[in-house]
């Protein structure tokens, strides 16, 4: 009888890529659902149209590399980039942005460098960032919350106005965005920004209703979904807690220095953290494995320049949301970063006794 | 702060990182008694069981043994004997399949055992009186070597002269399935302290710290029990995660302390040794048991009966599984040592050795071979897990690019290939596998490139070594045609054999003192020809009544009567004694190896004349035998150059090269030099008779 010759170690842990891509993918549950009820089903539609275009487009170049593609679309890596991609951009935008942004993401950003393992960024926030350079239109309308708006909106309506720009009522998305003061509202972030551009202090802004709270309306809970689903993470040692803490720290840091600097022309940290994409990208995306830092210190290092980044693009820069360009920024730094915060090997001295 | 020594004593352990805790299964095996294995038709018993080398083999095919005879003896220190594990016949002695992850054939020993178990006469030693160095040889000739793993000879580890502050004693046995030491220290733990008690008569260490995983408590009080009139020895409950059972990392748990990078632990005053050892050490000094048999856990769910084995070295694995019901599957794995760093074997007729902890044959499901490898994530957790604190990611990365200045910049040579990281990876790449590659890569490399180098340190040598002869060639010959010049000036084209001696003396003179003018060196030649002439006709009437050797004679006879061959050795003979005075007068400085060697022998033939023998004897005794000599240099030559390319492994200075080739040359030719002295002997002999006549 013939006996199988096998390496050691033959013990596994059971945990496989697959099935952490697919829990990090059902941590996003409750954001998505949240904002299916408090912005519309939009998008439900934007999901469905990412995932079909990225098993596509990565079947597509598996085949064309001649790797097997059932296997390879079972590691659920390509589901996932889709959906952080459909969940960042506004839900009802047109169908052709998300189609788009996802074959970008996995045939440009992902498979031509390599495939798995082997992009430097992020596919979904390179993918983003494309998009908001090349449609700014598209990509900046967000509706208000169903709350807030003057017309509501069914699911119908949702699939209407992705696929014709109009809903089924014949409202251009211009005018749903309007709120019901009559007011064209963007988001909370959006709208700071503006009315301090314009002038008003903070104060006065702050009148607005799509504040609520201390963020604005709607975004607070969905910034709360996504931190619960990355708590879940957290504690599923799926993730490490380094990013998340280092992102959401350096901007609460910076947030609170500022604002105590100056309260009327800087938002208080806890806007900051409750407000855009804040949550969805300290726990979702800043921590993708593959485009993050690997070592414990540089993930301290990653997350703080990404919260710096996030600061700094948002009261200065000239895009009204940054996660997508903080964490492209960061990604590039990640070689720079990683070799420099090699840990010490046991038995060897730190590198700074060396010298 | 509390010294280190402190807070040992008042218990702390400490942590190390990374670890994984996999699902231990020890439950299986641990729950009974160790059961006796029957005795096998067949014991294979591998010539060398331990890191070392095989000791001398002492018995023949067809020799009878007795249990507890040694079968091989320890020629030098890295070597330990096997002994028969029983009485029996030696059936056979021939390569079988190894124990060792390679299945390379080794030499081993096939014992027909006869079924009686009789004795050798065992001499136990009194513990109490007998002295060190007496226990320490019993530890050699017992056989004993690390029984955790690595089968590092015992006695060279407990031998040390270092100061040692801690004696480790390893009983954390971190591998899932393996419980040979729980239960070894649930039955023996006594012996095992007795064992320690010896340990410690040779290391004489501050304390002895006993580390046992938590999951253990039955083995924990046992040996606490068993220690308890010992003042410095500490049981010490190190947390059930693996591999804290490495010695590295047992050194951190238990004294916070890292063995430095290329160091021994011993560097640092640890000395570490597993429980099994220090039993067999009790056996082998207490009772003059050799190491012969040892625990070996057989597990895994193809088991009817999972268990530990007290079983003979060289039990084939098959027997031991059969023993406790084997039921292999299609595509069976039989690994021997555990599930993290053991490895399959290829066949079962392998058998148990000194270091064989455990016999585990798995079904599929219970451990599912990893063959889905896809792409690193990055995900780092294999750098969470990594004892080392290595990046395992970047190891591999590198490994592929097959990067061996990265791959060391990463210390992959620290890697213990605990496969903790392999353990832990998503995407299950066989990452241990990729590094052991990596590792014999480098190896090779390393290996190749010393070799090229040393070829290229030859072929240098080689080539300074030729252009030196050619220069030297070429400098002779240009001295010879200026003496020859010099000659014909002075007298013509006279060729008689003195006047080629009177040439010699001439450029001796020449050499030793300071410029003559032209016209005293005629006068000076003219006057040493009168002389030399003198001398010869005298040595011609006395060579009829000599008893010197014939052959001798003959040589100096005959270039009277031939003029050609006259100048020949007129001209060798120059080139020796300008030799010789060189050396006299200490001008060496340029000399290359083969006139080192001519000049040695020239001054072996001084020193072994007697006479009151000055420069100018010596150019004599030599002068008339120039073909032996050229001869004798020619092989001396050769020797040399067979000696130089033998003995120069790195580029070595000129210098070194000198003296090498003097030393070995002048001493494996006696014959030569004796044949020299006797020539020198019989000239001075015949020039004092000469001067006294
Ligand atoms: S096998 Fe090597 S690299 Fe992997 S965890 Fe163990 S020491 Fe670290
Ligand atoms: S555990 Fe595996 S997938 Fe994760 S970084 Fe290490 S090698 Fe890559």
């Amino acid at each position: 009888m013939s006996f199988k010759i096998a390496s050691s170690p033959h013990q596994h842990n059971q945990r496989s890529t697959a099935q952490i891509m697919r829990l990090v993918t059902l941590a996003c549950l409750p954001g998505i659902i949240l904002q299916a009820v408090m912005f519309g089903y939009g998008v439900i539609i934007q999901l469905a149209l990412a995932i079909i275009t990225a098993w596509c487009s990565e079947a597509l170049i598996l085949r064309l590399r001649n790797k097997p593609v059932l296997a390879r679309l079972k590691d659920n890596s390509a589901l996932l980039t889709a959906v952080l991609l459909a969940i960042a951009i506004p839900p009802y935008a047109p169908w052709w942005l998300i189609v788009i942004g996802t074959a970008f993401a996995i045939i440009m950003v992902k498979q031509l460098y390599g495939g798995l393992g082997n992009n430097i960024f992020n596919p979904a926030m390179a993918a983003y960032v494309l998009l908001l350079v090349s449609f700014p239109l598209q990509m900046t309308q967000w509706l208000p919350p169903l709350s807030l708006q003057s017309i509501s909106l069914t699911p119908l309506d949702a699939v209407c106005s992705i696929f014709s720009q109009f809903s089924c009522s014949g409202f251009s998305l211009s005018q749903l965005q309007s709120g019901i003061d009559g007011i064209s509202m963007a988001t909370p972030l959006d709208t700071l920004r503006t009315d301090l551009n314009r002038g008003l202090t903070l104060d006065e802004s702050w009148q607005r209703p799509v504040f609520f709270a201390f963020a604005g309306t709607g975004w607070l809970w969905l910034n709360l979904a996504y931190l619960a689903g990355g708590l879940l993470l957290i504690q599923q040692k799926i993730i490490s807690w380094r990013i998340p803490v280092a992102v959401l720290g350096s901007l609460f840091v910076l947030a609170a220095v500022s604002s105590l600097a100056s309260s009327d022309t800087f938002a208080g940290p806890l806007f900051h953290l409750f407000s855009g994409g804040t949550m969805l990208a300290a726990f979702f995306i800043a921590t993708d494995p593959v485009s993050a830092s690997t070592t414990d210190k540089g993930r301290l290092y990653y997350g703080a320049l990404i919260g710096m980044l996030v600061f700094l693009i948002r009261n200065f820069g000239g895009y009204p949301d940054a996660y997508a360009f903080a964490i492209l920024l960061a990604n590039m730094t990640v070689p720079l970063i990683d070799y420099y915060t090699r840990p010490r090997t046991y038995g060897h001295r730190a590198r700074s006794e060396l010298k | 702060m509390p010294s280190l020594f402190q807070q040992i004593q008042a218990g702390k352990v400490w942590d190390f990182h990374g670890g994984i805790h996999p699902p231990t299964r020890k439950q299986q095996s641990s729950q009974k008694p160790i059961a006796v294995m029957p005795l096998p038709d067949r014991l294979y018993i591998p010539l060398r069981q331990h890191i070392g080398v095989a000791g001398v083999l002492l018995v023949r095919t067809g020799d009878r043994v007795l249990k507890g005879q040694p079968l091989t003896a320890a020629d030098n220190s890295m070597a330990v004997p096997v002994h028969a594990p029983t009485s029996g016949i030696v059936v056979n002695i021939a390569p079988h399949t190894s124990p060792h992850p390679s299945a390379m054939p080794e030499l081993t020993l096939t014992l027909e055992p006869d079924g009686q178990d009789e004795w050798r006469i065992r001499e136990p030693l009194n513990f109490a009186t007998c002295d060190n160095l007496t226990l320490l040889n019993r530890i050699q000739e017992s056989g004993i070597a690390g029984m955790g793993g690595a089968g590092f000879p015992t006695h060279l580890k407990v031998g040390m002269t270092q100061p040692v502050d801690y004696l480790i004693i390893n009983a954390v046995e971190c591998e899932p399935y393996i419980s040979a030491d729980d239960l070894l220290m649930q039955e023996a733990a006594t012996t095992i302290v007795k064992g320690i008690d010896i340990l410690c008569r040779l290391l004489a260490p501050k304390a002895v710290l006993i580390g046992i995983e938590d999951d253990k408590p039955i083995a924990t009080a046992a040996m606490m029990a068993a220690c308890n009139q010992r003042e410095h020895y500490y049981v010490r409950s190190v947390p059930s995660k693996y591999p804290s059972g490495g010695e590295k990392q047992l050194i951190q748990l238990l004294t916070n302390k890292e063995v430095p990078n290329g160091r021994r632990p011993v560097d640092i005053g640890i000395v570490m040794q597993n429980v099994g050892t220090a039993f067999a050490v009790a056996q082998a000094v207490l009772d003059d048991h050799p190491l012969i048999s040892r625990i070996v856990t057989v597990t895994g769910d193809t088991l009817n009966q999972p268990q530990n084995m007290l079983a003979l070295l060289g039990t084939p694995v098959s027997a031991l599984l059969d023993a406790c019901g084997f039921q292999p599957e299609a595509q069976q794995r039989v690994i021997m040592g555990g599930p993290m760093m053991g490895f399959t074997l290829p066949d079962l007729s392998v058998p148990v050795v000194k270091t064989t902890n455990c016999i585990l044959a798995p079904t599929a499901t219970e451990l599912p071979a990893a063959n889905n490898e896809i792409e690193c994530i990055r995900c780092s957790s294999c750098a969470d897990a990594c004892p080392a604190s290595l990046l395992p990611q970047q190891l591999l990365w590198y490994s592929k690019a097959k990067d061996s200045t990265k791959l060391q910049e990463y210390n992959l040579a620290d890697c213990i290939e605990c496969g903790a990281c392999a353990y832990v990876c998503p995407s299950e790449i066989p990452l241990v596998q990729y590094y052991r590659v990596a590792k014999a890569e480098i190896r090779e490399q390393q290996h190749e490139a010393l070799k090229a180098e040393q070829a290229k340190a030859r072929f240098e040598a080689r080539n300074a070594r030729l252009e030196q002869e050619k220069q030297q060639r070429a400098e002779r010959n240009q001295q010879l045609a200026a003496t020859r010049k010099q000659q014909q000036q002075a007298s013509g084209a006279d060729s008689t054999v003195a006047d080629a001696l009177a040439r010699i003396k001439a450029k001796q003179a020449q050499s030793l003192s300071t410029e003559p003018s032209d016209k005293m060196q005629v006068q000076a030649q003219r006057e040493l020809k009168k002389q030399q002439a003198r001398a010869y006709q005298q040595d011609k009437a006395d060579a009829s009544q000599t008893i010197a050797p014939a052959a001798d004679n003959a040589d100096n006879s005959s270039p009277a009567v031939n003029s050609k061959a006259a100048s020949v050795a007129a001209a060798l003979a120059r080139a020796k004694a300008k030799k010789a005075a060189q050396a006299n007068t200490g001008i060496s400085t340029d000399i290359i190896t083969d006139t080192a060697v001519e000049v040695t022998e020239n001054s072996v033939a001084l020193a072994v004349t007697t006479s009151p023998a000055t420069p100018v004897t010596s150019a004599d005794t030599i002068a008339p035998d120039p073909r032996k000599a050229a001869v004798a240099a020619a092989l001396a030559r050769a020797k040399a150059r067979q000696q130089q390319q033998v003995q120069t492994p790195t580029e070595p200075a000129q210098a070194n090269n000198n003296n090498a080739a003097i030393n070995t040359v002048t001493e494996p030719d006696p014959r030569k030099a004796a044949i020299a002295a006797a020539i020198a002997r019989a000239k001075a002999k015949k020039q004092a008779d000469s001067e006294n006549s």
